[in-house]
């Protein structure tokens, strides 16, 4: 079946398989904004610990999903992840480190005896929720305005900055999605607090700051999207793979692939429909399903017009020749056909998972779970 | 060549990433073994409707998730490590390498991560079964994540299934099967997890064997002592096998590293297996021709050697000295040769890069070499040997010493674990036998020799990864690509400044982790609550 698929086809079958990792993790960083929120919503020890256990039931899935976007990536575009992590060192690392404490924060935070205090293992939960969405919106955001990278005849790459990734922070355009990413995630979070956790102080307070953080975002990705759409963009040239600066190339992309911009602006409109009902409706629990719907769309045809469309998805600004396509980067026509096999699991991985969160989500938290004495609480 | 190489990037670079694997390592093995004891035991409360049972398996599971968050924690970092610290490694084999990694993360993680949920806080939540059924895909989702980064590390030690493309300069794959079910991955595979399973079981067997010295939560202990202790006992069997299975493995496909591993300078037939040793004065620094081993005791079992790798008591084993220098009697080719051919290789695919765009027919020519199985089979086979290519022969000589792996390090790792894996079998079937007759609970000292087994169920593990690890330097992967040439271009401050950060988060996790366990335990089951 993928064996008689031209590499080509492989190519762009593995890219739109990141984008969606890709689209699902900003979905899911809702476990990340809503650890920024603790102390901002829970202003009683009960409280915390609803939030907390809301968030811990679910931190895997994030975290699983980041490191299968992670291995993804490396199995379908191994110079990617060559160039970028070992270049980009720096911001790799500090995504990485806000990963490591946040995977032992939410086991160690309640326990006896966990020799730094539960306030520690709460700020470790706050330095993943900034750094992660921040950083991790920055490192995507360079997709689009490049790095100063260059590959020689070996495939083998150098970073041309002594700053080692740490100079993407300091871009704008860069920190502008950075930012939005950070406020989305905090706008999921609040729903899905309102979605997960049945109190009504915790609720009203959820719903008071998604004004809050509602408009910050907007703010943040309306300047990246526009900026995006009117700045030159890193084309290719289909017969040569010369790549060259092309203006407005990403709005073109959009316009020359309408189902992309169609699903960009479900996408936003889902977003906007989810935090517009969170806001207005007196009851709404269910804002996090549109809003996360169309965080997954709106994200997937970003990144989708990062690679299609003869199109650079990681370009390099130090030698534009350098710059990685999905054509480049990929692996091999064999192995991207044996790893397109076992993605046929994916449907049966949303399955189990998707009946999981129905079963353990029927029912929302409320203090009685948390006194339990039968269940493992955070 | 060596001397482009900066070593002080190299030497940290793998500082770091041995930091961090040995410290993931702390923690998976008892996530591999305890998920199937936790299962058991779930299991048994199911069919019987024990409360105890269930109070023993929620015990035994509050622990897991203890240790399973930390391993979670150190996962991550190398994935990430590969990219970071190890870029030209993950172009020159990520067509092979990542697959394993992707499908980790497709099959087993998901899988691991979805069940675990509801594995803690599905307690009423779902049906009994249902409970139980996630109980057993969490423990099979650990596994299968083992699984497929075994697959990897052992495809590293023993390339297969994969074809040079000199147009991308990386290995691609070309037989994924060959790549999965090589005799390597298999035996990797099962000697690792299985050695999960023996050190879950004496974590289990020691921390109940310290209720019992105590004369606290009897039942429950005797319980968890008889599950953990026939599972042990199984895996030890197992162990045992599948280790001799490995180091058969490792006779054929890393020579070198077998030698080490015993320390065999001059290779012999009817070659003795050294049982216990510990060496005298080290050998000369740098390795040279007349390089040997002193030994201050030797105990040594005739003709074991040559039996264990090539099941012949006659066969020849090759040492230090016959690999690099080269046998001719034993057809054994010197690493001096094997340098010589792999610089070949090497000044092709540059000749090949150079000709491209400027000479046609000379691009064509040098392209089609790699087509050419005889010559992949003679030359590009020992690409990676051309890095310490020397044009003054006594220089190349002293080079080609350079390709052996530290020794003393791969011999008493590999003694010790060998030696701990028989204590380890031998302590499963007294705890049996005394469980048999009765007798456990009266027997002090059998009951304080597991508990203080416990530390060596680690060191065992640990010196395991050693030997496979340290045994195959200098090569990332083995013949294609030495160590030194698959680290990232980065500064050497910024990784010293990674590693020191990764040692004290480390150190403050472990400090974290050893004094929660702790506490729970003492706690023991019937507090079990999260208070």
């Amino acid at each position: 079946m993928f064996g008689e698929l031209s590499h080509l086809a492989l190519q762009q079958y593995w890219w739109i398989i990141v984008s969606l990792l890709g689209a699902l993790l900003v979905f899911l960083m809702f476990v990340q904004g809503g650890q920024t929120l603790i102390y901002t919503i829970g202003k009683t020890s009960m409280e915390r610990t609803m939030l907390v256990n809301t968030l811990g039931r679910k931190w895997e899935f994030t975290f699983t999903t980041l490191v299968t976007f992670g291995g993804a990536f490396f199995a379908s575009f191994p110079l990617f992840y060559s160039t970028s992590f070992g270049g980009a060192y720096w911001v790799w690392m500090l995504i990485l480190f806000a990963f490591v404490i946040q995977a032992i924060a939410y086991e160690f935070r309640s326990r006896p005896n966990n020799v730094f205090g539960p306030r520690t293992y709460e700020t470790f939960l706050l330095i993943n929720g900034l750094l992660g969405t921040i950083l991790i919106g920055t490192a995507v955001a360079t997709f689009f305005t490049g790095s100063a990278f260059t590959v020689n005849e070996m495939n083998q790459s150098q970073w041309e900055l002594s700053s080692h990734g740490l100079e993407a922070a300091l871009n704008l355009h860069n920190l502008s999605l950075g930012l939005a990413v950070f406020f989305l995630a905090r706008v999921l979070g609040l729903l899905y607090f309102m979605n997960s956790i049945n109190h009504v102080d915790v609720f009203t307070r959820a719903k008071k700051h998604l004004i809050y953080n509602g408009i910050p975002f907007l703010v943040f990705f309306l300047t990246f999207v526009i900026w995006l759409f009117v700045r030159d963009g890193f084309a290719v040239n289909p017969y040569t793979q010369e790549v060259y600066l092309e203006p407005y190339k990403y709005f073109k992309n959009m316009v020359e692939m309408p189902i992309v911009f169609i699903l960009f602006l479900i996408g936003v409109v889902g977003v906007l429909l989810g935090l517009g009902a969170g806001i207005l409706r007196r009851d709404c629990t269910k804002g996090i399903w549109a809003a996360g719907g169309g965080t997954v769309l709106t994200v997937f045809s970003l990144l989708l017009i990062a690679g299609f469309n003869n199109t650079s998805f990681y370009p390099s600004t130090y030698d534009l020749q350098s710059s990685l396509t999905i054509q480049n980067a990929s692996s091999s026509h064999f192995t991207l056909t044996a790893m397109s096999y076992v993605s046929l699991l994916v449907p049966f991985v949303f399955a189990y998972i998707w009946y999981v969160w129905k079963a353990m989500n029927n029912k929302p938290i409320d203090e009685d779970e948390m006194k339990s004495e039968d269940l493992h609480v955070y | 060549m060596l001397e482009n190489i900066d070593l002080s990037l190299v030497n940290w670079s793998r500082a770091q990433f041995a930091l961090t694997a040995m410290f993931h390592w702390l923690f998976v093995p008892l996530t591999l073994g305890l998920s199937f004891i936790i299962a058991f035991m779930e299991t048994i409360y199911v069919k019987t409707g024990d409360q105890e049972w269930k109070r023993i398996t929620k015990f035994w599971m509050k622990l897991f998730g203890i240790n399973f968050a930390i391993g979670v924690a150190t996962g991550i970092i190398l994935e990430f490590e590969f990219g970071t610290n190890w870029s030209n490694y993950s172009w020159f084999v990520g067509d092979i390498f990542g697959a394993p990694l992707a499908i980790e993360g497709i099959m087993a993680f998901f899988m691991e991560s979805t069940f675990i949920a509801v594995m803690f806080f599905g307690w009423g939540k779902v049906s009994k079964r249902f409970h139980l059924t996630a109980t057993w895909l969490t423990a099979a989702g650990a596994n299968l994540s083992a699984l497929w980064i075994l697959v990897a590390n052992a495809w590293m030690q023993n390339p297969v299934g994969m074809k040079f493309n000199p147009e991308t300069a990386r290995n691609e794959m070309e037989n994924f099967w060959d790549v999965f079910l090589s005799p390597t991955a298999v035996t990797k595979f099962l000697h690792t997890t299985t050695s999960g399973y023996v050190l879950a079981s004496l974590f289990v067997v020691g921390i109940s064997s310290w209720f019992l010295i105590k004369k606290r939560h009897v039942l429950f202990a005797k319980r968890s002592i008889v599950i953990a202790a026939i599972f042990g006992l199984v895996s030890s069997v197992m162990l045992v096998a599948t280790g001799d299975g490995s180091a058969r493995d490792v006779a054929k496909t890393q020579p070198m590293k077998f030698a080490a591993m015993e320390s065999l300078y001059e290779g012999q037939t009817q070659a003795p297996l050294i049982a216990i040793g510990l060496f005298g004065k080290e050998h000369d620094d740098p390795m040279n021709r007349d390089s040997d081993q002193e030994f201050l005791v030797k105990i040594e079992i005739p003709n074991m050697l040559s039996y264990l790798a090539f099941l012949e008591v006659d066969a020849f084993v090759p040492g230090i000295k016959d690999l690099v220098l080269g046998n001719e009697q034993h057809n054994i080719m010197s690493y001096k040769e094997k340098i010589k051919r792999g610089y070949e290789a090497q000044q092709t695919l540059k000749a090949f890069k150079e000709a491209k765009g400027v000479d046609e027919a000379e691009y064509e020519r040098l392209k089609a070499k790699f087509d050419d199985k005889e010559w992949v089979e003679n030359y590009f086979k020992y690409f990676g040997y051309g890095n310490y290519y020397d044009p003054n022969p006594e220089q190349l000589e002293l080079n080609a010493f350079k390709i052996v792996p530290p020794i003393s390090l791969s011999f008493y790792a590999f003694h010790i674990m060998v030696i701990l894996g028989g204590h380890f079998m031998l302590l499963f079937m007294v705890i049996l036998w005394l469980v048999y007759r009765k007798k456990l609970e009266s027997n002090k000292l059998v009951l304080y020799t597991a508990l203080w087994t416990i530390p060596l169920a680690y060191i065992a593990s640990q010196a395991g990864w050693i030997v496979a690890e340290v045994g195959r330097q200098p090569w990332v992967i083995q013949d294609l690509m030495p160590t030194m040439t698959a680290v990232s271009k980065i500064d050497t401050s910024s990784v010293m400044i990674t590693f020191w950060l990764f040692t004290i988060t480390f150190v403050a996790l472990a400090i974290a982790e050893v004094k929660i366990m702790v506490k729970q335990i003492k706690n023991g089951p019937k507090e079990g609550g999260h208070n």
